[in-house]
């Protein structure tokens, strides 16, 4: 993968933390330029909120300037910013809850074995970024992901959108990387069916006439596939 | 391959992470499978149009009052040292 290539490559920011770390402010703001864009739309990705998103950036930088000095560069500068990042927007999003939704594994090992079989299969006449306002394919997609629950919204958000790789994603949301694997695939099949209903050709919807087996996964092919990811 | 399989394989196809033995299976049963390979086609859609459609900037007040507050602190630590 490529994200994993890029960590075994220099870190880019090499010079500039070790100047950094030896007391040269312009050394830190040059690492904060590099990376203040990136963290931001993270965080707006996680908080959807553009205050949340700000305090959380903040929070992140003001945490790496005052831990500079125990960063060992076991990852890059980029990778502990983003762990950082991700933890302070997750203790953000748990605080704004008076009723936090729990994002540990225990509570789903019930719905983690439902895999919902696709239902609305028709290809996309139109290239839906042309066939509508950009505006109006944003609130689609919008409207689409607010409607996933907030653990599968989380994952899709870190793996799919910010580029985070499963391993980096379990760290960040502590669970396993089997269970980040099947919130994926519900989240990925959730909103596929939510713009397929938006998107796809009534015309040249496709009727499941050859043999499923049943409507949607028992309970002993889920656990295969947690079996399987966990292999 | 049956469709259930197809299922459980899908994250590992689109994310180009599959066993090349399997996906040389689950490539065979796509060939023959209208359904399911409008189903991988439309999920790769979904994950693109999410990739490529929130763009968020970083407000330039904000980024300014970043690097403010940042300095102050940056300060404040060096103060504490000496």
């Amino acid at each position: 993968m490529a994200a994993s290539n890029a960590e075994k490559k220099p870190d880019k920011d090499a010079p500039w933390l070790a100047r950094a770390k030896a007391g040269d402010f312009e050394a830190f703001e040059y690492l904060v330029n590099r990376h203040e864009k990136r963290l931001y739309a993270f965080a707006m990705h996680i908080l959807r909120n553009r205050e949340d998103a700000e305090d959380a950036v903040q929070s992140t930088f003001i945490k790496a300037l005052e831990h500079l000095q125990d960063f060992r560069e076991a990852a890059a500068f980029g990778t502990w910013l983003t762990r950082i990042a991700g933890n302070t927007a997750l203790t953000f999003l748990r605080k704004r809850k008076n009723n936090p939704v729990s994002l540990n594994e225990a509570t789903d090992e019930n719905e983690e074995g439902f895999i919902p079989h696709p239902d609305f299969i028709a290809d996309w006449s139109h290239d839906p970024a042309k066939k509508l306002e950009q505006d109006e394919l944003q609130t689609i997609l919008d409207g689409a992901i607010e409607a996933l629950p907030e653990k599968h919204r989380l994952v899709f958000m870190l793996r799919d959108v910010v580029g985070m790789r499963i391993d980096e994603t379990a760290k960040v949301l502590g669970i396993s990387a089997a269970n980040v694997k099947v919130r994926l695939l519900r989240a990925r099949l959730a909103l596929r069916e939510t713009l397929t209903r938006r998107f796809g050709d009534e015309a040249k919807r496709i009727f499941q006439t050859h043999d499923h087996g049943t409507e949607q996964m028992d309970k002993t092919s889920a656990q295969l596939l947690l079996q399987s990811y966990q292999a | 391959m049956k469709c259930e399989d197809m299922l459980r394989m899908l994250n590992d196809y689109v994310d180009q992470e599959i066993d090349p033995a399997v996906c040389d299976q689950f490539e065979a049963h796509l060939e023959d499978c209208n359904p399911c390979q409008v189903v991988v086609d439309t999920i790769r859609k979904t994950i693109k149009l999410y990739k490529e459609g929130e763009v968020y900037e970083i407000p330039i007040a904000f980024r300014d009052r970043l690097h403010q507050t940042l300095r102050e602190r940056w300060l404040q630590k060096n103060d504490n040292k000496t």
